[in-house]
């Protein structure tokens, strides 16, 4: 507690003064590389073969550490999968469940009611299997960091050779796009790790593309949705704003200047 | 007891209007209600912030339908109406941009007040009305943003609930006091809630003296000089009502494409991680209709002095009336004040950037030199100008506008009116 009121203290402080920390790294860190998405723009789609794909790398690969609490099974339906299909791959993970009948905890296979599962017991299992650094949720992750879906694509790839005096602690890598460049999490799209049920070719740069949209209609669900709703409400608009206009002219005509 | 009114409607209406006398109000202040003649579309803002408060409340009832604050559930909840309540998004996305909206607009409708001087007697409780409407609509903006509970709704949270500790002696007790415990915490949350349902309706009550205060005198112009007659005036309906409709169509255009297109675009991205209060984000800051009041708060280097100052820059437009001295209200008849108003706007624009820079380098330099104009143009150039200005000849009235601009003759036909 006494250690959290010093934070506290110091960071109004900081604020109150006209002191509040610069961020160095935001300096340093570059910008992340421009990419084109199919979901970009006023008729931007999610390309239902790309999700399809993250979503298998995201099972593969990133579900053997990140959960989704927000994101559920049955919402797989919305990036065309059935009922059957959404119950199968509901099915590769385990959840606990309970209590029973007899006051235990139990383990399960997960329905599509239940949310893409945290694989670890508690923050504090995740954080001894990390090295002290507690794996985040990804339900909002392209929402949640400046630089949106680029960013998360760049640090996907963004591993390099650390330079010599970069005093990497074990269990960091560095990473060119992540802020201060010492990530906690390996390097994880490499060649080979996952095999594309529909054969396209599994490339690390494929991977963080499919990944990454299926993390951006994790974070965005309704996307479609919204921007199909937007085109016609704002052409209503336009076509009334301009009605609108055209009496206001008509009344205003008898007014002398 | 007053009952010499006597309606003048007939039938069902009249039966009601005897009894409850709706119909003559509605008439007097919405139908006939005689209106200047020659306002521009920068008088638009005014009806476009009722309508925005009505968005606001509207949508916030159906969010706070489903909204929970409790610290271990509110960004939990918050998710939940933007995936599984039915168009929870679209509700959710109208509100966080509406404010952004609402701000905009009453931001353009002050500063239209000022260069018209529509805080000049006798309007200057209706003014005074205006500047409590904008600071409850700070405090409820700001008690909105605590609400989903991410890393900026906290440590915004915490420092500005932690500038009531620059209060001598009793700082601590005070905000603890608000904190409801030793730091921000769910007691905070559940009050900010509490009070974010609350203020709105307080808002309204304000509109609604803001309206009899206006209606006292009726609407300024352009020209500042009150009708005349009717010549000079037209029926807020259909004149007034169609004007403000087609504003409404233009402003709904703007906010849709926020909403639909650019939803996340005027927050803040660590807004969606969940509050962690462990864990200090490098750079805490404020959304950006606050980015202003944060540099004059920033641009002292004294807590006290800089939340002095910085709740001083929205307090002395109370003062404003009493301040500028000059008994020309429009600012299209003061060719001083007109320059001096224009750097003002570029003033605050450059307080608004500020704020978003960190405090290093040139910017708090900047940031200093940007408060001190503030200051200096409500404390010394307007009561000066007041003195000094020579102002420019004005017309006799609305209806008579020309007289040393450019189009003399074209100004005779309709001087006979008179």
């Amino acid at each position: 507690m006494a250690k959290f009121r010093n934070l506290l203290a110091a960071a109004i402080a900081a604020a109150g003064l006209g002191l509040a920390p610069v961020p160095v790294e935001a300096a340093e860190t570059p910008a992340p590389p421009e990419h084109t998405w199919q979901f970009e723009g006023v008729f931007g789609t999610f390309d239902r073969a790309t999700v399809q794909r993250g979503l298998q790398v995201f099972n593969t690969v990133c579900s053997a550490c990140h959960g989704m609490k927000y994101v559920h099974f049955r919402n797989l339906k919305d990036i065309g999968y059935n009922k059957d299909q959404v119950e199968a791959i509901a099915a590769q993970y385990t959840v606990t469940d309970g209590p029973n009948d007899q006051g235990e905890m139990y383990q399960r296979p997960a329905e599509p009611t239940d949310a893409f599962p945290f694989p670890y017991k508690n923050k504090e299992a995740a954080k001894n299997a990390n090295n002290g650094a507690v794996p985040p949720d990804l339900s909002v992750i392209t929402n949640a960091r400046p630089g949106g879906p680029e960013y998360v694509r760049a640090v996907l790839l963004g591993y390099e050779k650390a330079p010599e005096d970069a005093n990497l602690s074990p269990g960091q890598y560095w990473n060119k796009y992540y802020p201060s460049h010492k990530i906690s999490m390996p390097q994880m799209l490499v060649q080979g790790v996952v095999d594309y049920q529909d054969g396209t070719k599994a490339t690390p740069k494929q991977m963080a593309h499919d990944v990454t949209a299926f993390l951006h209609w994790a974070s965005n669900p309704h996307m479609e949705e919204r921007k199909r709703l937007g085109l016609k409400v704002i052409l209503f608009l336009i076509v009334l704003t301009a009605m609108l206009y055209a009496v206001q002219r008509k009344i205003w005509a008898d007014v002398e200047k | 007891m007053a009952t010499d009114y006597q309606t003048p409607y007939k039938g069902v209406l009249g039966w009601l209007d005897d009894r409850l006398p709706v119909i003559n109000f509605a008439d007097q202040h919405l139908r006939f209600y005689p209106t200047p003649k020659n306002l521009t579309y920068a008088w638009n803002f005014g009806s476009l912030a009722g309508i925005a408060l009505v968005i606001m409340i509207v949508t916030g009832i159906a969010l706070a339908m489903h909204y929970t604050p409790h610290t271990d559930y509110a960004f939990a909840s918050i998710q939940k109406i933007m995936r599984d309540v039915n168009y929870g998004w679209l509700l959710r996305y109208i509100h966080m941009n509406g404010a952004s909206f609402f701000f905009i607009v009453v931001y353009i409708h002050m500063f239209r007040g000022l260069y018209y001087g529509s805080y000049k007697q006798p309007r200057e409780v209706l003014w005074g009305l205006g500047v409590i409407i904008l600071l409850l609509m700070m405090a409820t903006a700001f008690m909105g943003y605590t609400l989903p509970w991410g890393q900026m709704s906290y440590w915004g949270a915490t420092v500005i609930t932690n500038m009531f500790s620059a209060v001598p002696v009793f700082g601590d007790e005070i905000t603890r006091w608000l904190w409801g415990g030793f730091a921000v915490g769910n007691p905070t949350l559940q009050r900010f809630f509490s009070l974010h349902y609350l203020l709105p309706f307080l808002i309204v009550g304000a509109v609604m003296l803001h309206l009899v205060a206006l209606h006292r005198y009726g609407s300024n112009n352009p020209t500042g000089i009150e009708p005349k007659g009717h010549q000079d005036q037209v029926p807020f309906h259909p004149y007034y009502t169609v004007k403000d409709l087609f504003g409404l169509g233009v402003f709904l255009i703007a906010l849709s494409l926020f909403v639909f297109y650019a939803p996340n675009y005027l927050g803040h991205a660590i807004n969606y991680q969940p509050a962690d209060p462990l864990v200090t984000p490098p750079h805490i800051v404020p959304e950006w209709y606050f980015l202003p009041f944060y540099t004059i708060l920033r641009a002292v280097p004294n807590k006290l002095g800089g939340v002095l100052l910085m709740f001083g820059s929205v307090l002395i437009l109370f003062a404003l009336p009493w301040l500028d001295r000059s008994p020309v209200r429009s600012g299209r008849y003061r060719p001083l004040f007109k320059q001096f108003f224009w750097l003002l706007v570029l003033d605050v624009l450059v307080l608004g950037y500020v704020g978003a820079m960190p405090p290093s380098g040139i910017w708090p330099t900047i940031g200093r030199v940007a408060t001190a104009y503030y200051f200096i143009f409500f404390l010394v150039i307007l009561p000066l100008l007041g003195v000094f200005e020579r102002p420019k000849p004005r017309p006799h009235s609305i209806s008579q506008p020309v007289l040393s601009d450019r189009a003399q003759p074209a100004a005779a036909p309709t001087s006979p009116a008179e």
